[in-house]
């Protein structure tokens, strides 16, 4: 086990090299340099462009320095080398201020937690919440009462819930809660008040609801139909007993562990119910970052949301070695 | 009696496999449709996706035949409603002056469907974004199906070095989620329908590739495999006649559930502005002004005005991705044997 644990997380360093090793080779190909597409602002002489990208270490080749003292003082593995001291480089368009700053930095004398990423950390936690909630007892109900019209709604609304595109959704429920019956602000400014965060993580959560439904139905089912359930019944157990001690505790092991690589998706995922709703999360910042072209932002939140995705798949293979001890890792 | 019984279980037996012997065989393809046409849930998105296609293709014909086109502006007649709606009440004899003034206002040109900001006709505009929705979706579904296949099935087949090396990109690959991929790739490259196209192929086929790699590391311990190669099979042609079609039917499942997904996706890069640029309509982009609240509302009256722009793509979207999926949860039913014996 540890061993094989000891393996996993080492994979994590290639898997990573290679994400960041794409996504600098993709920026790259983007045309214009740094300093020349703002257009808001006076455009840099050249002069100063040459002190900018010397101080930023840009006027080094892209990936190896044959001329240089060291073969590797280029570009890229600079870059690599500041990012794993933490350190994601300047933002493009936000001047003077780091990428990792503008991600994790919250407001002055807040919480941590009030960071762009912690907001859409809390999000995410918050429409996982409610997929749990809602999508683990339907789909325990849906394979108990299987094939009756229950199971079939059940299966038909977590159907709809992976078919229909969450903008679509979440902008049919501002208009309905906002315009038709003015429960909620269609810009809500405010995000102090916990009851404006329920619309964006409903929308949010709802393909995670549909999934976690179905995922529960299929595990339980399975469950279900295996012998020791029979021998429990003939034992004479009730109902009740069997379905929480026996069919439960073993369903319910592939529903828990996905619950980290779900959260990792809701956070990575959120991007477009945060920027419809104007809230104030790192997933935001990414599509403004798109339409500003701050590559260097793109860049550094790609990164940070491939680890957080790589370290939720290694929760899954952990929790299963303990949660499951019929699966011997090897 | 015991005797008695004894004749009437063979006799009955007899019967038995001779209704057997004389039954027609059933081939795995026959035993497929046949449970496939049970299958009424299934058969009505099929009947749905066709009919979307068939609309789509019979695009220029219809649009014709009522006078619109998907190009063409008209200031004067911004935002109009559906016509469809108030046509039907003047028929009936209960409105007789809202469609009158719409179909003056429009130029004598019916909008089923409505206009849009700059007095498009709707109608002509979604059957015109079918054409290219599906026809990206279901090209990009093909060309992941073909790479997904070709390097699951090389990285299963040959193992070792070539399996890691593989794998270790299809692992990098799926960390990054598919859509940030896209977004960075069409933030750069400012899509046409081709390289949007070509961009979800070549993206999107690590799912199927470890699927198909899964499959031919079980298909090659089978015996009729070690069978094949003992009469001196090549390692392509067991490959080939042995491997790939033992994993066609769930590709198959896999494929028609792409390209819902794809059609999504699509709609999201169009959302953000970075798919299929305007004017040439895509069921995405049609949508992408949708965020705009003070776009969709009359500046005035407060009222929604823009909501049948939503509606139909929005509706349209939902209804075909549906159906993908339906279908694909229906064909691998049908195509499962081992599923149907544990019915």
């Amino acid at each position: 086990m540890t061993t094989y644990l000891i393996r996993r997380v080492l994979w994590i360093i290639p898997v990573m090299l290679l994400v960041a090793l794409i996504t600098f080779t993709l920026m790259h190909q983007a045309p214009g340099g740094p300093w020349d597409r703002d257009l808001n602002r006076r455009q840099v002489d050249a002069s100063t462009q040459e002190m900018l990208n010397r101080q930023f270490g840009l006027d080094k080749p892209l990936f190896f320095n044959f001329e240089g003292e060291h073969i590797l003082d280029s570009q890229f593995f600079n870059y690599i080398g500041n990012a794993v001291q933490g350190d994601l480089g300047p933002s493009y368009r936000q001047r003077g201020r780091m990428v990792q700053d503008v991600l994790f930095e919250p407001p002055k004398n807040k919480p941590i937690w009030d960071s762009k990423f912690g907001y859409s950390m809390r999000l995410g936690l918050l429409a996982l919440t409610m997929a749990a909630i809602f999508g683990i007892p339907l789909g325990i109900l849906a394979a108990l009462k299987r094939n009756t019209i229950f199971d079939y709604s059940a299966l038909f609304i977590s159907t709809i819930g992976i078919s229909v595109p969450s903008f679509v959704l979440a902008i049919f429920l501002i208009i309905v809660l906002a315009g038709q019956l003015g429960i909620l602000k269609i810009i809500q400014r405010d995000w102090s008040n916990p009851a404006a965060w329920l619309v964006p993580a409903t929308v949010l959560g709802f393909g995670t609801f549909a999934y976690i439904t179905r995922l529960t139905r299929s595990s339980m089912l399975e469950v279900m139909g295996q012998d020791y359930i029979r021998t429990a019944r003939a034992k004479g157990l009730g109902g009740r007993v069997i379905i929480t001690r026996h069919m439960l505790r073993n369903a319910l092991i592939p529903v828990m562990t996905i619950m980290g690589p779900a959260l990792a998706g809701l956070v990575t995922g959120s991007f477009i119910i945060e920027s419809m709703f104007g809230f104030p999360g790192s997933g935001r910042e990414y599509v403004l970052a798109i339409s500003n072209r701050d590559y260097s932002m793109i860049m550094g939140t790609t990164l940070i949301y491939a680890l957080l995705i790589v370290l939720a798949n290694l929760t899954v293979d952990i929790m299963y070695g303990f949660l499951d001890p019929r699966i011997k890792v090897n | 009696m015991a005797v008695d019984q004894a004749q009437t279980n063979v006799a009955f037996k007899g019967a038995q496999s001779a209704d057997l012997l004389a039954r027609k065989p059933q081939t795995y393809l026959g035993m497929a449709l046949a449970s496939l046409r049970r299958d009424r849930l299934t058969l009505a998105a099929f009947g749905f996706v066709l009919l979307i296609g068939l609309l789509a293709l019979g695009a220029g014909v219809i649009t014709s035949a009522i006078g619109v086109n998907p190009t063409q502006t008209n200031p004067a007649n911004q935002f109009q409603q559906p016509y469809l709606w108030p046509y039907i009440q003047w028929m009936l004899g209960f409105d007789p002056v809202t469609a009158p003034t719409m179909l003056y206002k429009s130029g004598g040109v019916p909008h089923w469907l409505g206009t849009d900001q700059l007095g498009r006709d709707q109608l002509a505009r979604l059957l015109y974004g079918a054409r290219v929705s599906l026809s990206i979706a279901l090209v990009a579904a093909a060309l992941s199906m073909v790479l997904g296949v070709a390097v699951g099935a090389v990285a299963g087949y040959f193992g070792g070095r070539v399996d890691d090396i593989v794998m270790w990109f299809i692992t990098t690959m799926t960390t990054i989620p598919e859509i940030y991929l896209l977004i960075i790739v069409s933030s750069i490259f400012r899509p046409t329908p081709l390289t949007l196209t070509l961009f979800l192929g070549f993206l999107g086929w690590f799912g199927t590739a470890r699927f198909m790699r899964g499959n031919v590391f079980k298909v090659r311990t089978l015996e009729y495999t070690t069978a094949a190669r003992a009469l001196g099979a090549s390692n392509f042609r067991i490959m080939l006649r042995h491997v790939i079609p033992n994993s066609l039917p769930i590709i198959v499942v896999i494929t028609a559930v792409d390209v819902g997904a794809l059609i999504l996706v699509e709609s999201v890069l169009s959302f953000l502005g970075l798919g299929v640029q305007p004017p040439t309509p895509t069921w995405g982009n049609m949508l992408n002004r949708a965020n705009d609240f003070v776009f969709l509302r009359d500046p005035v009256t407060r009222e929604f005005m823009g909501l049948h722009l939503l509606f139909w793509p929005g509706l349209l979207i939902t209804l075909t991705v549906l159906s993908f999926y339906l279908i694909g949860d229906g064909l691998r039913d049908a195509l499962d044997p081992m599923l149907k014996n544990r019915k």
